[in-house]
């Protein structure tokens, strides 16, 4: 019964896996795979020399890193704070609310940061134009790029996070915290010494998950946010993914792009692996295998 | 006594002073993940003159229907658009949603001998991908499927992550009731659909939904492997061509009679993203709760 499963992930994941041999090729288009030039380790040294591989995995890992830890703590903010609250429809109309970016397309995600952000009728500029400030060029100007793609992937996927973790404290026995607050624990006591402790098995999956995918962008907001031919914003927001789509769409290198990739998964690989080991060092039951 | 229902009721300084933090944080994060749909839809209904003197904003200046009216005007293409996005909502949900479900339960049967290791080859695939250089040469000169529907229904019909989820919902069926259905003289099949589908209803409208959403928003797939001569797009490739190319709102000023000096570029685009989005939008109070249960046993089980 499984085997439609196999078939589609052969087919779509592990067929691929040998086309990472491009990498070490001088891909030409009309010689083909096997006809065109052994070149080794050649496209890395390109990728290396030229500084392209140094900028993309910094980018990539630091807009990750910001994703995962400004991210987490905002999620198990609000969902401590929802299980605080009182009135039940507040609740439900907030979470619904804050669940609803997670509905739209990254198309639309773009399409609602330009609407936002444009020089000439955004809403940014049109408030900073009320209150007698000067306009500003969002974007030609790379330095508050980070900040933009970090709030519009918070804004897309705290909702959706939170309900998460608020599914976790839901599972917390409420005999544990009304004994605690019968011993005279305050709120500020209880969520220190049950909640926090008491979500931790499932930050600590979370963050494995999002560990491994260190090394993976999150495409679909970049291209669209920055745009695909937005030159004067790469250095502040290239990922590995934009680069490589770039490889392939616009400059038809598929050898650079299969270098770039090889190197993600590779080192995307051994990221996970020693994390997974850290975890099993330090707390064995939550580890992923 | 009375001391301990009022503390239990978190009356102390802490309880009310987190409980007034509370309202007031969600409040406002909630507000600010609903403004910006208010600002696209409170722009396409704006009169383009008043966008060009103002700048958008969240409640039209001059009200305007005008660039609904464009984007209706010529409706062959956005109706192709929204049937080529249907069609393959519809039929990759299905058969993904099927795949998924028979995948889940039987990775998790306990008489099954090879479960750990096919769950293992899925699993892998989340480590370790060839990227999309290989994945593109495959699908356009081995599986041939440039510039056809295929090529968007294809890759989003399962992911492992689905698959996990299915097998932690079956897991919650006790084994006991398979086992004596087989007694019974079931075959595995018709266990599979006469017992296991219905009694997992909320992980199917989970799992399927998830499925779903993905093919209604997906663009990514569709920009790789439609070339922009065909007919019919997908609905949200439709609206990043109208959002990002200029040639697009030109050809649909030449077939609906409109001056270009006269088109309503932005009350059009964001038209366009509302036409392009609504449904989804209108759907999702009603499929909410079926999302939070999906998550909440995600979360639980880990």
């Amino acid at each position: 019964m499984c085997v439609p499963a196999i078939l589609f992930f052969l087919l779509m994941s592990y067929l691929p896996m040998p086309g990472l041999y491009l990498a070490f090729i001088n891909y030409n288009y009309t010689s083909g795979i096997f006809g065109s030039q052994f070149v080794g380790f050649d496209n890395f040294k390109f990728l290396v020399t030229s500084g392209a591989l140094w900028k993309l995995t910094f980018n990539t890992i630091a807009y990750n890193l910001a994703f995962i830890l400004i991210g987490n703590t905002l999620q198990i903010s609000i969902a401590i704070l929802l299980n605080e609250l009182r009135k039940k429809w507040f609740k439900k109309i907030t979470q619904s609310l804050m669940f609803l970016p997670f509905f739209i397309s990254f198309v639309l995600v773009g399409l609602i940061a330009y609407n936002i952000l444009s020089y000439d009728y955004g809403l940014l500029n049109s408030m900073l134009k009320s209150i007698g400030w000067d306009p500003v060029k969002t974007y030609s100007n790379p330095g508050i790029w980070p900040f933009i793609i970090v709030i519009t992937y918070l804004w897309q996927s705290t909702g959706y996070g939170s309900i998460v973790y608020f599914a976790a404290i839901m599972g917390l026995d409420s005999e544990i915290v009304e004994a605690a607050e019968i011993d005279g624990a305050n709120a500020l006591q209880r969520i220190r010494y049950i909640v926090l402790p008491w979500l931790k098995p499932t930050f600590i999956i979370l963050l494995l998950f999002s560990l491994g995918g260190i090394l993976r962008g999150n495409f679909g907001l970049f291209y669209n946010l920055v745009g695909a031919n937005n030159t004067a914003l790469f250095d502040a927001t290239d990922i590995i993914e934009t680069f490589v789509f770039r490889s392939l769409m616009n400059n038809f290198n598929f050898s650079l792009g299969s270098a770039v990739s090889l190197y993600q998964s590779v080192f995307g690989f051994f990221i996970v692996i020693t994390a997974n080991w850290l975890v099993k060092k330090a707390s064995p039951e939550n580890t992923l295998f | 006594m009375e001391q301990v229902i009022a503390r239990q009721r978190g009356t102390d300084f802490s309880s009310v002073a987190i409980r007034a933090f509370g309202y007031l944080f969600i409040g406002l994060f909630a507000l600010c993940c609903l403004l910006p749909f208010l600002l696209v839809l409170g722009t396409s209904l704006t009169a383009e003159k008043s966008i060009t003197l103002h700048g958008y904003n969240l409640w039209p200046k001059e009200f305007s229907t005008f660039a609904y009216k464009i984007v209706f005007e010529n409706p062959a293409v956005i109706i192709g658009s929204y049937g080529v996005t249907l069609g393959i909502t519809i039929v990759g949900t299905t058969v993904g949603l099927f795949i998924v479900a028979m995948t889940g339960y039987s990775l998790q049967r306990p008489d099954f001998p090879y479960r750990n290791r096919i769950s293992f080859f899925i699993y892998f695939t989340t480590l370790f991908q060839g990227g999309v250089v290989p994945f593109y040469l495959i699908m356009t000169q081995w599986l041939h499927l440039k510039d056809s529907y295929m090529a968007v229904l294809l890759p989003g019909l399962m992911s492992p992550f689905l698959i996990i989820m299915m097998k932690s919902f079956v897991t919650s069926i006790p084994h006991a009731i398979t086992e004596s259905a087989k007694m019974d003289g079931a075959g595995d099949f018709k266990i599979f659909t006469k017992l296991i589908l219905p009694m997992t209803t909320p992980a199917l409208a989970t799992i399927g939904l998830f499925i779903a959403l993905g093919y209604w928003n997906e663009w990514y797939n569709a920009m790789l492997f439609l070339s922009p001569d065909m007919k019919y797009r997908p609905l949200q490739l439709f609206l990043y061509n109208v959002v990002t190319s200029a040639d697009f709102i030109k050809n649909s000023s030449v077939s609906s009679n409109v001056q270009p000096r006269d088109m309503p570029l932005e009350s059009m685009k964001m038209a366009t993203a509302v036409v392009a989005t609504g449904p989804v939008i209108l759907f999702y109070p009603m499929v909410q709760k079926y999302f939070i249960k999906g998550i909440t046993v995600g979360a639980v089980k880990g």
